[in-house]
């Protein structure tokens, strides 16, 4: 990550910066390190999961698993670092494995970037849960380096089902 | 099942025996004396809205195709071909003209009709295709643009059964100024490791909100939403009953503190909110008057119909209707509810405070299902040692049953209770 902190300028980003991000921040997040996962993200970041029935929809008129802009971003994290979230106490472990990075747009500031995601959640003694997907990321790449602006995890299942909730950040 | 009490209904106790979220033969009990014999609530009639929609979805455990037929009246039938008895429709949603079953190709027209069959001339000469339509629930009916269906054909109608439970309605159907809410694309499927039961019990539950949800109680009031601090009568920041509306059906009514798209403006929403909600408030005013305007705005309500339907009409509207797929386990089904005229921005406000409180990615709803899953394991393997839950809250006390209390919760296993204890007309 260290090379990633100086001026990154959007046209020259490489594929392989792009996974550096991504596997870094699946690090930061299997290891509950919330503070730091949430430094990635830019000021105006959002992070939704669409309905499973409805995973192309716009979160202005359609209901989502989660839609939240950076305020409610912060407000999860806040949430989930308190004991009393209880869906997540103890914590869950996860383990996130990134695949099938593709670069395939960008502009002058900005990378639309998808990846392929297996999140493993474990709860307590129960048999693991699998989460399956798609990231939809939009990167900014700036003074800080590259920075998340818009997070967005799409389920492959039908339904929730039996992966119940989705109480973590997937 | 008459020698074996399961619930205990005395002067000042109340108690329900934890072998009915366990108790496999519970179960298959209930599946014909509680859900065969009451109102279901199958969807809303604008999932369907033109002449050869459909939806398939499973209710009362049967797969069903809920549509509008040619004559654009909503139908449900059986999804289930009368030949072999394949599943006819395999969509999830969509339009159609012909229902076609793969297997052998029989097909059956939006109003349930057998419309081909490939080699029809081989059968004898008493086959007559209009025997074998697609077989319907024995009644269908609405109320206000919900549809249920009843597997018991000699079912007082619908309204007599929702009894008390129309006013709750209203109050939700008053948001939109034609009358008409609508189900907003967009669905919750979720599985809870628990017994249905316990989710009837939560769903209308504010016993749990201080200890279950502080963590959302706390998102409100770093985000400045202002909530006073209970007197000595009460357990929550705002005065609130608990209520019973017939036939097991049971709501609670507070007074809001926590916001509402119609039309509460609370800080969650953000400053930009604010003149929509004002407007929205206007319009209510203008169009129901003072009281009612403030009835349906600054009370939130979230009523059980029994057995397995809740409308929560809290920080957004919400349907949610379960059904047990095993003892220790139900399947849940969440959408939300708007007015259908309302505008782009006000709805993308009613989504979002949706999101603050419901649904398996919320800021509270997590923490219920955590709270059901650790009842059920809790008493999955301990209920002949430690048979009874209690639900004694408010018995024997004057003056108003609180939301906090457990009335509500009482009045659904009451009825529960006497439906399992009543053999079905069919058996009899």
């Amino acid at each position: 990550m260290k090379k990633a902190r100086t001026r990154a300028a959007a046209p020259k980003v490489t594929r392989g910066e792009v996974e550096e991000l991504l596997f870094h921040e699946a690090a930061l997040l299997d290891a509950w390190k919330l503070d730091e996962w949430l430094a990635l993200l830019t000021e105006d970041a959002r992070y939704e999961v669409p309905s499973n029935d409805r995973p192309d929809a716009d979160p202005g008129g359609t209901l989502f698993t989660i839609a939240d802009d950076i305020g409610r971003i912060r407000a999860r994290i806040a949430r989930l670092k308190d004991k009393n979230a209880h869906a997540e106490f103890p914590r869950s472990r996860t383990r996130r494995l990134i695949s099938n990075v593709r670069v395939l747009g960008r502009n002058a500031s900005e990378l639309r970037v998808e990846a392929n995601f297996v999140v493993y959640r474990f709860r307590r003694d129960e048999s693991v849960r699998e989460y399956v997907g798609r990231y939809r990321y939009v990167l900014r790449a700036g003074r800080g380096g590259l920075r998340i602006a818009r997070r967005q995890a799409v389920l492959d299942a039908m339904e929730l089902g039996s992966m119940g909730l989705v109480s973590f950040i997937l | 099942m008459n020698d074996r009490p399961l619930v205990l209904n005395e002067a000042a106790s109340f108690r329900v025996n934890r072998a009915t979220m366990v108790d496999p033969e519970i179960l298959e009990l209930e599946r014909r004396r509680v859900f065969d014999v009451c109102w279901i609530y199958v969807g809303h009639e604008s999932e369907v809205r033109t002449p050869g929609d459909f939806r398939t979805r499973t209710v009362c455990g049967r797969p069903v195709i809920f549509c509008r037929d040619s004559a654009n009246a909503v139908r449900v039938f059986l999804n289930t071909c009368r030949h072999r008895g394949a599943m006819v429709c395999r969509e999830a949603e969509g339009n159609a003209k012909i229902h076609t079953c793969f297997y052998h190709g029989w097909s059956y027209d939006r109003d349930g009709r057998l419309d081909g069959v490939p080699g029809e001339k081989d059968y004898p000469q008493s086959f007559r295709k209009a025997d074998y339509g697609l077989m319907e629930p024995p009644r269908v009916e609405s109320y206000r643009g919900f549809v249920f269906l009843n597997f018991d054909p000699k079912a007082v109608p619908l309204p007599e059964y929702l009894a008390g439970a129309k006013e709750y309605i209203d109050l939700v159907i008053d948001q939109s100024p034609s009358g008409q809410m609508e189900v907003i694309q967009g669905t919750q499927d979720y599985d809870i490791r628990a017994n249905w039961k316990l989710l009837v019990e939560n769903s209308f539950d504010d016993y749990h909100l201080l200890t279950t949800h502080s963590t959302w109680l706390d998102y409100l009031k770093n985000a400045g939403v202002k909530m006073q601090r209970p007197d000595r009568e009460h357990l929550l920041p705002s005065h609130g009953v608990g209520k019973p509306l017939g036939n097991g059906h049971a709501t609670t009514d507070n007074v809001n503190f926590r916001g509402r798209p119609v039309a509460k403006w609370i800080p969650v929403y953000g400053d930009a909110a604010k003149p929509e909600i004002e407007r929205i408030r206007a319009d209510l005013v203008a169009r129901l008057g003072e009281a009612r305007a403030a009835r349906v705005a600054d009370t939130n309500r979230n009523l059980i119909i029994f057995p397995n339907l809740l409308l929560a009409d809290g920080s957004s509207v919400t349907i949610r209707t379960f059904y047990p797929i095993a003892p220790d386990r139900m399947r849940v089904r969440a959408i939300a509810l708007g007015p259908k005229e309302e505008t782009p921005s006000a709805r993308a406000i009613r989504l979002d405070a949706f999101l603050t409180f419901y649904g398996p990615g919320g800021f509270a709803t997590p923490d219920d299902v955590e709270a059901l899953e650790m009842v059920q394991a809790g008493i999955s393997a301990t209920y002949r040692e430690v048979p009874w839950s209690v639900m004694s809250r408010g018995m024997a006390k004057p003056g108003d049953q609180l939301n906090s209390d457990e009335l509500h919760l009482r009045t659904f296993w009451l009825q529960w209770d006497k439906l399992m204890r009543t053999e079905p007309r069919a058996a009899q």
